[in-house]
């Protein structure tokens, strides 16, 4: 079943991620998506995440379909001015691209190329709306008729953490307004914080018309943790995750981890107005399945 | 996610637009705004200032300088101050004019820059003291990136500046019209 389908029916939709390699590799994805097929709805392929040169995410995104994942293709206002994005959108609609997730994108300066020209000649808002206008009234910004039109599924981000938290959900609300169908959020640590937010969003009317999609990941060493703690803009991780990993023998830290990421996917799948979880596992996809399981999620329908 | 930088510590950034604490309280600022508002005399006056690009440079300058000083203006040509608090999203090392990124920092700050505060976290507090919170639910319409370096008041008061924003998105159950971002109404 497509993520499309899972989220039409109700199903507590499942995707992960893929994060392509940087060399020419045409193996690495499908290596990836062979560990993930048949237990996601769907596969984001991320577009240079963190302004870290890789392959790029359209590609990404056909090797994955190739391998008999659903793609979803992130695209990021941080290198195209608005030319090369609507661009990109026809690019993915042509080749069977069935879901777009709409990112205003990391600045450079956090990147490999510190020292690259930031583009943002739109925001994550504002490429949402073209992207809809272009599916919806077939309508390029500079009012062009496109023929025939793009078929996408139109996800945008959310950081439910960041400041100021109290404009979060209403944040959620203009990207709901501009057009996604779909949210893919921050990775979530703090499942009091983001059931809070997750109220908001019901109250404001969002859940009934935007699939909210929890993010999720296992940190599998006192490492990953400080590195999610201190380098990732915008990831909130509260003590009682380090004080956890650092509860248990080094040698079990990984498992404790796993097994941290698998009970939080269990308690959102409590929280009202949660439509899926969306697991970030960087590397680890071969764990990802297990997680899932542990997690209380059976293997999806149709495996691939 | 990202990895490690190549060149280790980061260096500081400087050439990116840097978010700016507007000098005047917000209040002070609601309150002298409608001073601007478009009337006959001012339309009179840009209409003649469009004829006389001397003229026009001049007063632009003056516009650029005081909103310089009291905004941090980066004179995009097409103000948003109105519906922002009066702080300037151009300041935002990203331009955001719809909300803050997901990056800013757990005590509010800026990600490009450690220490100053995220211009969206500014505008929030400032339209909330104001009482104009619902103003930052309207979703901004793509920059003409043209127009930069040209006077907004000038555009203002010609009633060019009018779509650059819709009505605040509060309620969700009845959509917001959208009309093709790019073309103004």
């Amino acid at each position: 079943m497509s993520l499309r389908g899972a989220l039409a029916s109700g199903r507590f939709a499942v995707t992960a991620e893929i994060g392509p390699p940087r060399g020419a590799d045409r193996e690495a994805i499908g290596r990836a998506a062979a560990q993930l097929r048949g237990w996601v709805d769907a596969v984001n392929v991320t577009d240079n995440p963190g302004a870290h040169v890789q392959l790029g995410s359209l590609a990404g995104c056909l090797l994955a379909a190739e391998a008999g994942l659903e793609p979803v293709m992130q695209l990021t206002c941080r290198d195209r001015n608005r030319i090369a994005l609507q661009s990109d959108l026809i690019s993915a609609a042509t080749l069977g691209i069935p879901n777009v997730l709409l990112l205003t994108g990391d600045h450079p300066v956090f990147g490999d190329h510190p020292e690259a020209k930031p583009v943002f000649d739109l925001d994550g808002v504002q490429l949402v709306w073209t992207a809809r206008m272009l599916r919806d009234e077939g309508r390029l910004l500079s009012g062009r008729v496109v023929e025939p039109r793009p078929d996408y599924l139109i996800g945008a981000v959310e950081n439910p953490f960041a400041p100021p938290a109290r404009f979060r959900a209403a944040r959620l609300g203009k990207k709901v307004a501009a057009g996604a169908e779909f949210c893919q959020t921050q990775f979530v640590f703090d499942v009091a914080g983001f059931a809070a937010w997750m109220r908001q969003v019901v109250d404001l009317g969002l859940a009934e018309r935007c699939a909210v999609i929890a993010g999720v990941g296992p940190v599998r060493s006192l490492r990953a943790h400080e590195f999610l703690r201190t380098k990732v803009p915008g990831v909130h991780v509260p003590e009682s995750v380090g004080r956890r990993l650092r509860g248990v023998p080094p040698d079990q830290v990984a498992a404790e981890g796993v097994a941290l990421c698998a009970e939080t996917i269990a308690q959102l799948r409590e929280i009202p107005g949660v439509a899926g979880v969306h697991v970030m596992a960087f590397g680890y996809e071969r764990g990802v399945p297990a997680i899932l399981e542990a997690a209380g999620l059976a293997r999806r329908i149709h495996a691939g | 996610m990202p990895s490690t930088s190549r060149q280790g510590p980061r260096r500081t950034a400087e050439g990116w637009p840097r978010p700016v604490r507007p000098r005047l309280p917000a209040r002070a600022t609601f309150a002298l705004a409608p001073l601007l508002r478009p009337n006959a005399v001012y339309r009179a006056v840009a209409a003649r200032l469009e004829r006389a690009p001397r003229a026009l440079r001049l007063f632009t300058s003056v516009e650029r300088r005081s909103k310089e000083a009291l905004f941090g203006c980066r004179m995009c040509g097409q103000c948003a101050l109105p519906v922002t608090g009066y702080a300037c999203p151009m300041t935002c090392p990203k331009g955001l004019r719809n909300g803050p990124c997901g990056g800013v920092g757990a005590s509010g700050d800026c990600e490009v820059y450690p220490g100053v505060a995220c211009v969206w976290v500014t505008a929030l507090e400032r339209a909330e003291e104001a009482g104009h919170t619902d103003d930052l639910t309207r979703l901004q319409r793509p920059v003409d990136q043209r127009l930069a370096g040209s006077s907004s008041w000038v555009s203002y008061w010609l009633g060019r500046d009018e779509g650059l924003w819709t009505d605040p998105t509060l309620d969700h159950r009845t959509p917001v019209y959208l009309g093709v971002p790019g073309i103004r109404p």
